[in-house]
């Protein structure tokens, strides 16, 4: 015996690497698994490169309230491979939310969450959940101004709680207002206790992996039996089954490898995402926004009703972690293909198109005031002098066209008004811009006599004839309905 | 490593019993000795609230009467490291001579920055759209209340602006932090 081999005897004995951790890398798994089952080691990929892009960022970035902007244009603008690091840890938080929202559907549709897995699910749900907590503290440790307003907005809503809000509000806040304690909170929730609550939730998770073996594909013909599953299982494993390394993991490996690259392309195309204005928390000339996750509950939060806004607000995402956390309490057993079970597919397919189309809504804003647009020009106005090139220039500087749109120009907000002359009076206008209503405000004490008969002899314009090839603006949002 | 079947229960050994019901008392012991230290620290800047400052926000002849403009103050909370972060700004107006009004910049919606429109008299909000009249009240939107004020007062010849908590919108129970 070799000196190396001793060696390595010595080690394997007293690590308990050959009896511990040999064995869950060769546990046997299912031989039909193939393609479908690459999205939760993807996931963790995606985690371990946020992990090692996190901490190397960390070395340089300063969670102070001032020093974190300075930090962070140090990072994207002078430190070396600063950009493209900042760039993959960015690419990275979205590749990891898409692959555990991708990983939790083809379980959902596969029904793999059934007996004997209930667990491995539940762990999943938490996992998923401070996953987005891990996104937007992270959105807001960009310290700019949206990350300022981020935490503001986060302050608000905590702060409508019942009894505890403002508790709640000043404690995410570091005080009553933002200032030098705010980001170090939303730092140590980054940085230390969600990724703390993540590499135990993983342990856990992978625990439980081990413990009861991968699912196999759904076979319509074999429901799940708690009574015998276990049993068929292991007796088809002993079968079929193969040793996940060397001959499985091989899948895992290509499409996390093609993960990674796709981070690093991304990073290396598009660079670190642009920083905003300083964090100053006086400064208004700013429109926060969320990252593209969250888009869609930014929707949410705009087309609600005012009345039941609060239980939206607070209610869903208590309501979402319990209805997902209980799914398999609800059916553990039965059928697992998708093609025995319609409505769940059709849940995820609603989810799905739900998800879409508030995201392109919150994309789009067009309940936001459209604070840039600029003035008519002469060929939607169609006239170059006069009270209808007054009436033109009025609806743009009186603010109409933050919320209306005329020919292609302005907001979403209001009704368009590109053939509004077609429609109403002259009396019907006067009494509409004078009162406001339906969620219009009244402009009778901002706007004289005279400003208020050329805004409405422009508008008494619209859709009678000349403008009527101009373009219309509304390609996505008809009139608003409000 | 396992006991000998044998082996008594804890039940029926009043020694071993002991020994599990201290181990179980002292580690409840020393995690409590770890944790609450921590728990007030954190606690501490909810908890110890700052006394509100008047601040000045500029002289009183720098602002036109019926004018509507951005102004910003340091807030009541101050530490070395927070820098720019520790301003607020408010929208103040000079009503008469010696009349001043302050808006808060947040929409009561959920907080985002409105912004004074003086073409139309409107406070407007890019978030979700809220709109407020000139007097503060809601005219439009989401908001379910209207913007918070804060108190000024003139003294000699500056304006001063009285430092509050960012408004916070309640649930079911409307508090009034304006108080006047």
């Amino acid at each position: 015996m070799n000196r190396l081999k001793r060696t390595w005897n010595w080690i394997d004995n007293r690590s308990g690497y050959s009896d511990y951790i040999y064995p869950l890398l060769t546990h046997i798994v299912p031989r039909n698994a193939r393609w479908w089952y690459v999205f939760g080691s993807a996931t963790l990929t995606a985690f371990l490169a946020q992990v090692l892009t996190g901490i190397c960022l960390a070395t340089a970035y300063v969670p102070g309230g001032e020093g974190a902007y300075q930090s962070l244009i140090y990072i994207t603008n002078t430190a070396p491979f600063g950009n493209l690091l900042r760039g993959m840890h960015y690419y990275g938080a979205s590749a990891m939310m898409m692959l555990v929202v991708i990983h939790m559907a083809q379980v959902y549709l596969h029904g793999s969450y059934k007996y004997p897995r209930e667990l491995n699910w539940m762990t999943g749900v938490v996992l998923f959940f401070v996953t987005m907590g891990m996104a937007f503290t992270g959105q807001l440790l960009r310290w700019d101004a949206n990350g300022v307003w981020s935490a503001v907005v986060a302050s608000e809503m905590a702060g409508r709680a019942p009894l505890i809000g403002p508790f709640l509000a000043h404690l995410i806040l570091g005080g009553e207002t933002v200032g030098g304690s705010t980001l170090t909170r939303f730092f140590v929730l980054h940085v230390f206790v969600m990724p703390g609550i993540i590499f135990a939730g993983l342990a856990l998770h992978l625990s439980l992996l081990f413990r009861h073996g991968i699912s196999e594909m759904p076979d319509p013909d074999r429901p799940v039996d708690p009574e015998t599953y276990r049993e068929e299982y292991e007796g088809r494993l002993r079968e079929s089954g193969v040793p996940f390394w060397p001959v499985a993991m091989w899948r895992d490996v290509i499409f996390s490898t093609f993960v990674v690259g796709m981070i690093v392309l991304c990073a290396l195309v598009f660079g670190a995402p642009a920083l905003e204005n300083s964090p100053d928390p006086s400064n208004i000339h700013e429109n926060p926004m969320p990252d593209w996750y969250f888009w869609a509950y930014f929707a949410v939060l705009s087309l609600s009703p005012p009345a039941l806004e609060t239980w939206i607000i607070l209610g869903a995402p208590v309501l979402g972690f319990l209805i997902l956390f209980c799914v398999p309490l609800f059916s553990n057993k039965g059928h697992r293909a998708p093609s025995r079970r319609p409505w769940a597919v059709g849940i995820v397919f609603a989810c799905s198109v739900i998800f879409v189309v508030l995201t392109i809504y919150g994309y789009k804003e067009p309940w936001s005031p459209d604070f840039g647009v600029p003035e008519l020009p002469g060929r939607v106005v169609g006239a170059e002098s006069g009270p209808i090139a007054e009436g033109g220039k009025l609806v743009h500087s009186k603010g109409c066209l933050y919320c209306h749109n005329i020919g292609g120009y302005g907001g979403h907000r209001g009704p368009e008004l590109s053939r509004i002359g077609a429609r109403l009076t002259k009396q019907d206008l006067i009494i509409r811009i004078n009162n406001g209503g339906h969620n219009m405000p009244a402009f009778a004490s901002s706007m004289s006599s005279r400003e208020l008969d050329l805004i409405v002899r422009f508008l008494l314009t619209r859709g009678t004839g000349k403008d009527s090839d101009a373009k219309s603006g509304t390609f996505w949002f008809p009139n608003w309905p409000l | 490593m396992n006991q000998p079947s044998e082996t008594p229960s804890t039940s029926e050994c009043p020694r071993r019993s002991f020994f599990a019901r201290l181990s179980m008392s002292l580690s409840a012991l020393l995690g409590a000795a770890m944790t609450l230290p921590g728990i007030g620290f954190v606690l501490g800047p909810v908890v110890r609230k700052p006394d509100q400052r008047w601040r000045a926000v500029g002289e009183v002849n720098s602002f036109k009467v019926g004018e509507t403009v951005l102004v910003s103050f340091e807030d009541a909370a101050q530490v070395p490291w927070a820098g720019v972060t520790t301003k607020t700004g408010a929208w103040l107006r000079r009503v008469s001579e010696s009349d001043f009004i302050a808006f808060s910049i947040n929409c009561r919606h959920l907080g985002c920055p409105v912004r004074w429109v003086a073409e139309s008299s409107l406070f407007m909000c890019p978030c979700h759209g809220g709109v407020y009249y000139a007097d503060g009240t809601v005219a439009a939107g989401p908001p379910p209340e209207p913007l918070h004020r804060y108190h000024v007062r003139v003294q000699g010849d500056q304006v001063q602006i009285q430092t509050g908590p960012i408004p916070l919108t309640r649930f079911l129970l409307s508090v009034d932090m304006d108080e006047s």
